[in-house]
């Protein structure tokens, strides 16, 4: 599916040449095409390679790259220069995205829009530097302190890792919210064929609220998270959880030889690719499969998932953690069919062979209860 | 600038010549602070500078976590408030997007030299082209007097109900010496706003730090060796006196590093 969504690109976008990129690199060419003002961050295996990218071509075309002292300090700094009125981003991977969370928490709250990456390990701790889904709870329920939602998408292809870096820029910056791209060491390590988006493609906006200097025209402009009357910081919450109710305009999703499927794999990311392979695998097999891959995470596609719940005899949602997405689909759902899981953890990736093992052993087992 | 003072002289009330009143870049909200406190003196001080500077178009503030995190409520200049111990972050991510600004921080003793001390050292390492104002009165004031990195030995605190012991607590930092190890460090400077001298002199060191800001050479930082009535349980008097016996002793006033050119 991804080899024709690229073929297609090349078709319609005729001189733009596709190049063979690692998903890091692609991801930090796409931030330069976007604009970005400003990039701060701190190394951390597997992205080390977006702070090695901007800081070699920063210098060279536009924008400040800087190596902050920490995640605390890149995540803070970012907060400043979002409030600044800049277009911003940064980038880690699963424990130092643990190091941001106070700071995404006040910019969430502070309204600033900024683009996080997380190119996710397997935890919890320390824990490995192989890919992992675990951090999907941390990305989609808030992940700091109170009540709020980052945009998170989840991109499987390189090619992904390079537009969604516009998308999430276009959702941070409609919103006035933090954008997540939810990715993991293999989409960040992995080399594809990519078309790069077109570089100016992403207009500045205006942002009259941002802290550049009072002139006399106007009252003086303040960035933050402080409300210290309850009353007034319940009317923030309201106003952050409309804000929420009408971002779920922007949900996407990819349906994948679903038409004629009475069972439905459910995954994103990486294990949607993975999950592709397993759809194949159980046609040939006679067994109808077929595929739903959520593109936001949050804004999360329920309805979607609610109305297939109706049409398939079960889901078996698939991931690389102990089952976190699961929770979202179950309710979704909500008792119309049954929904199974199966995950692999800690930086260990699930084949398509031992998917389909569990699909077909689902199968068997629901024949067995018809009967 | 010229405007302003021609429009001063000018003033009158109840037929006395006006020669002392609020400057326009403090808003008419009252401090907060408790009687003594030294903020409000700092915070004027700035202000007034800005003022006189003509510079409040130019420049963007960062309030800390503290007594003063709501400094942005009397700055009448664009202004952001930072988490606990990252305000220099905050400083550099607002710098490096409006390099051509005028960017200052103010921090207390427990955000500056305990949770954000990694941000203050590799800020002032970077030689971030900022101010940065370290209001040092030796103990956690909103939180309710509890220690701080610089509170002095044996001094009693709500978490050092038997006094500060260096066994257990270790030493007050003298985080403002360490700094001006720095190559990042232009200017480094301690002050006082105990008396009227005090007052004049800290003012001469905001302004020499504004006009550095102007030449990109590097971090200004100013700590104000300051005082805390409540947390000390003194009177602002009494505060006063206790300061200069036991405070400038451990943090003796003036100049720790300027420019060499």
């Amino acid at each position: 599916m991804e080899q024709e969504k690229i073929s297609k690109n090349e078709a319609s976008q005729n001189g733009r040449e596709a190049r063979l990129m690692k998903g890091n690199e692609a991801l930090a060419e796409a931030a330069i095409r976007a604009g970005i003002d400003a990039y701060f961050g701190y190394p951390i295996t597997p992205q080390s390679e977006v702070l090695e990218y901007f800081t070699n071509e920063m210098p060279k075309r536009h924008g400040v790259v800087l190596q902050a002292e920490s995640e605390v300090a890149a995540i803070n700094m970012i907060y400043g220069a979002a409030g600044a009125g800049g277009r911003v981003m940064t980038s880690s991977s699963s424990p130092g995205i643990s190091l941001m969370q106070e700071g995404i928490s006040y910019i969430a709250s502070a309204q600033l829009p900024c683009l996080i990456v997380n190119v996710s390990r397997g935890g919890p701790g320390l824990g490995t530097i192989q890919p992992s889904q675990g951090d999907y709870f941390q990305a989609v329920k808030g992940g700091g302190h109170g009540d709020y939602h980052l945009a998170v998408l989840a991109p499987s292809s390189v090619q992904e890792m390079a537009d969604f870096v516009f998308d999430a820029f276009r959702l941070a910056e409609k919103y006035r919210i933090p954008a997540m791209i939810l990715a993991d060491g293999a989409l960040g390590q992995m080399m594809e064929k990519v078309i790069l988006p077109e570089e100016g493609s992403l207009p500045k906006m205006q942002k009259p609220w941002a802290t550049t200097g009072k002139p006399n025209s106007r009252e003086r402009n303040i960035i933050t998270s402080l409300f210290i009357e309850p009353e007034k910081m319940e009317m923030i919450n309201l106003g952050l959880q409309e804000k929420y109710r009408q971002m779920q305009s922007e949900v996407r999703f990819e349906e994948f030889a679903l038409d004629d499927a009475d069972i439905a794999l459910v995954a994103f990311g990486l294990s949607a690719r993975i999950c592709q392979k397993v759809v194949d695998l159980a046609r040939e097999k006679g067994i109808k499969a077929g595929l739903l891959r959520p593109i936001t995470l949050y804004p999360f596609p329920k309805d979607i998932l609610s109305k297939l719940a109706e049409k398939v005899n079960f889901m078996l949602v698939v991931e690389m953690n102990a089952g976190q997405m699961i929770e979202d689909v179950a309710l979704a759902a909500n008792g119309k069919c049954p929904v199974y899981f199966k995950g692999r953890m800690g930086g260990m990736i699930p084949s398509p062979e031992e998917v389909l093992k569990e699909l077909e052993s689902l199968v068997e087992k629901q024949s067995v209860s018809q009967d | 600038m010229e405007m302003i003072m021609e429009t001063e002289t000018a003033t009158t009330l109840n037929g006395f010549e006006l020669v002392y009143k609020k400057p326009s870049t403090l808003t008419d909200t009252p401090f907060h602070y408790c009687p003594g406190c030294g903020h409000s003196v700092v915070h004027r001080l700035l202000m007034e500078v800005i003022e006189e500077l003509g510079i409040q178009e130019q420049t963007v503030g960062v309030a800390p976590v503290g007594c003063s995190v709501f400094a942005y409520n009397y700055m009448n200049i664009d202004m952001q408030e930072a988490a606990h111990g990252r305000a220099s972050a905050v400083a550099t991510g607002i710098k490096r997007i409006l390099p051509d600004k005028f960017v200052f921080s103010y921090q207390g003793d427990g955000d500056l030299a305990a949770i954000g001390t990694a941000e203050t050292v590799h800020t002032v390492n970077r030689g971030e082209n900022i101010l940065m104002i370290f209001i040092n009165n030796a103990i956690y004031g909103m939180t309710g007097g509890q220690m701080a990195p610089t509170t002095l030995l044996k001094q009693v605190t709500s978490t050092s109900p038997y006094g500060r012991n260096k066994e257990a607590m270790g030493y007050p930092l003298k985080i403002t010496e360490l700094l001006a190890q720095l190559p990042g460090a232009y200017y480094v400077s301690r002050q006082a706003v105990y008396n009227v001298n005090a007052v004049r002199k800290l003012k001469k060191a905001i302004e020499k730090s504004f006009a550095y800001q102007k030449l990109n050479r590097g971090t200004s930082f100013i700590e104000v060796v300051s005082n805390c009535p409540s947390g000390w349980k003194m009177t602002p008097v009494e505060s006063n006196v206790w300061l200069e016996k036991n405070m400038f002793p451990q943090y003796p006033l003036g100049d720790i590093k300027t420019p060499k050119d």
